[in-house]
């Protein structure tokens, strides 16, 4: 506000807002180049693939068609399946997020126990671990469960984060410890208090959670490129990565593979983006 | 086994059981809602992390299991293909100090250019820079790599409209490395800009108006209010992206699949390279710790030389 004020003042002084121009302009260029890779990958996907090979390339869709959904339903078979796969591992590893990360949280936050502390500033500390030091011990272990190419790999070790603990502990502290009183005094067990007051009570937290759970799990590449292997067990992105491979040319089939997989997570940010950014604002992503 | 308590509690028991009861009793919940995330933590991070260290000694194979060669691994980590390794470490360094310093100076700049503005257009130029984000690297990837094609990629169309040659972008061993630098520098670092923004909303505006009277402009105001008291913000910042580019993997396998030469690795392409294509399980591990050891020194030496005078 106070900056507001400033700059319209020096504004007036100046006769023509130079400076406002070239902010407008910075942030105008830098909005085009920010979204330039995102409207390229639909322009793309709607532009049948002898369009795409020309010089010049078409800015605009002029020759906008369906054709290459089309085609990338007749050829890549797997399709809807990497798209099941990567929903079923989404939805279950962010439910069990929802639960076991507000459980321990609320444990860490509010409750009592002798080793809580060192506890937890051994989980934190594990955040300073990259995650590829675990890879190869994290491929023997699913070797020795059976589970190579199983999506069961992909959700056991994602059933719960320590980030989410962190997140939902720091949340958890700044709720009053007089509802959980009161419903002690009327009985209430402790499973009790944590379902009924507890739980309620985060929603908001919850909520920045869950999107965020969903969103890094639905995008996860890595690991899942490691321990699946036929294509019918895909998730997404190893999928559409491995368009890339089987249709080599064919740039408009590959694209409506990707555009499609993107689209559900642009859709979701736009829905809500209020909380994404609260999201970020809270620390509840990285990178 | 409910009859069994319910006795003891009437006999009320001394000694050790009683204190077993009692600790199961007071703190007994508390451990219960730990427990999930402890097994999982348990089975996919400690024993994972510990035993990585121990292969990272071993010759390790699936079927037979691990042999002790000491620091083998570590010095086959750099010799092995002629170094590659080295050059891997070299090019994620060079990525890392180029794209950590363009994020942060990138991030720092629009996110003062948006604070002055209304709470509408700061959604719509924060929503703009995070929707990329909430795609997938992957695809991501894919596009600028389908930008960078050197027959009939949007950039060579550019570069010919303007009469130059075309840029074998991806192709060229001493360029395909910049290209990929450059793709992240030019993707607008929205987790900065949003932290940004948060911190420069909590300043207090009496700072501002203090400098006011005291007849400051608004550049002498950003570099002497704004920027000292986000610096905790910029330190976060800082650490994030230097792990994150540390880590650079999708956009490397995507972009150059096949690699350039050794132009385009990356230690964690060579992670993955050496343990999932060469199956040289031992010699992976030994890479990943080089890494963890790289990644946490950076921190500490970004936290000692930048902690130092955060003040409120």
């Amino acid at each position: 506000m106070a900056a507001r004020t400033l700059q319209t003042r020096s504004v007036h002084g100046a006769g023509i807002p130079w400076m406002r121009i070239l902010a407008w302009t910075v942030l105008i260029v830098t909005t085009l180049i920010s979204l330039w890779p995102m409207y390229w990958l639909f322009v793309t996907a709607l532009t049948p693939t002898q369009q795409t090979i020309k010089t010049p390339p078409d800015l605009i869709p002029v020759n906008a068609s369906l054709e290459n959904f089309v085609r990338l339903f007749g050829q890549a078979r797997d399709y809807w399946r990497w798209f099941a796969n990567s929903l079923i591992i989404g939805l279950t590893v962010t439910v069990f997020h929802m639960f076991f990360d507000t459980l321990a949280g609320y444990a860490f936050a509010k409750k009592r126990f002798p080793g809580r502390n060192i506890l937890f500033w051994i989980i934190l500390s594990t955040l300073m671990i990259p995650a590829h030091v675990t890879l190869v011990p994290m491929y023997i272990v699913t070797r020795n469960l059976g589970l190579i190419d199983n999506i069961l790999a992909v959700i056991l070790p994602a059933t719960a984060s320590v980030f989410g603990i962190f997140l939902m502990r720091q949340y958890i502290q700044t709720l009053p410890s007089e509802l959980e009183d009161a419903a002690r005094i009327d009985g209430c067990s402790e499973p009790g208090v944590f379902w009924r007051i507890i739980l309620p009570l985060s929603k908001p937290a919850i909520g920045a959670l869950a999107i965020f759970t969903f969103v890094r799990h639905w995008n996860d590449f890595l690991w899942p490129l490691i321990v699946l292997q036929k294509s019918a067990n895909y998730t997404l992105p190893v999928g559409v990565a491995s368009l890339q491979d089987e249709f080599s040319t064919d740039y408009g089939i590959i694209f409506a593979g990707a555009a499609l997989a993107a689209l559900p997570m642009i859709a979701f940010f736009l829905a809500f983006q209020r909380y994404f950014l609260e999201g970020v604002r809270m620390g509840a992503v990285k990178g | 086994m409910a009859d069994v308590v319910a006795e003891k509690s009437k006999l009320r028991p001394t000694g050790l059981s009683a204190a077993v009861r009692d600790f199961f009793l007071r703190y007994g919940w508390g451990y219960a809602f730990v427990l999930p995330s402890m097994i999982t933590f348990t089975i996919f991070i400690f024993i994972p992390v510990i035993w990585s260290f121990l292969i990272s000694f071993q010759e390790y194979s699936l079927s037979s299991g691990g042999e002790w060669v000491g620091i083998d691994n570590y010095i086959e980590a750099f010799t092995t293909q002629s170094g590659v390794f080295v050059r891997a470490l070299q090019n994620t360094a060079y990525y890392t100090v180029i794209t950590v310093t363009s994020n942060i100076f990138i991030a720092l700049i629009l996110s003062s250019l948006i604070q002055p503005l209304n709470n509408y257009a700061k959604t719509f130029f924060r929503a703009a820079y995070y929707l990329p984000a909430v795609t997938s690297a992957v695809i991501i990837a894919m596009t600028w790599r389908w930008l960078y094609n050197a027959q009939w990629g949007l950039f060579n169309y550019l570069l010919s409209l303007v009469n130059l040659p075309p840029v074998r972008w991806l192709s060229d061993p001493d360029v395909a490395l910049n290209s990929i630098t450059l793709s992240t520098v030019l993707t607008i670092p929205a987790t900065g800009v949003v932290l940004f923004s948060a911190a420069m909303g909590s300043i207090p505006r009496e700072y501002y108006e203090a400098a006011e009277i005291d007849g400051a402009g608004p550049i002498h105001k950003w570099w002497n209010i704004t920027l000292p008291l986000i610096k905790s913000t910029t330190l976060y910042l800082v650490v994030l992206y230097t792990i994150a580019s540390f880590e650079v993997f999708e956009k490397i396998i995507i972009m150059v699949p096949s690699g350039v030469g050794n132009s385009t690795q990356t230690i964690v392409t060579q992670i993955y390279q050496t343990g999932f294509q060469q199956f040289r399980y031992g010699v992976a591990a030994a890479q990943a710790f080089i890494l963890f050891v790289i990644v946490a020194a950076v921190a500490v030496v970004q936290f000692r030389l930048m902690r130092s005078d955060v003040e409120y």
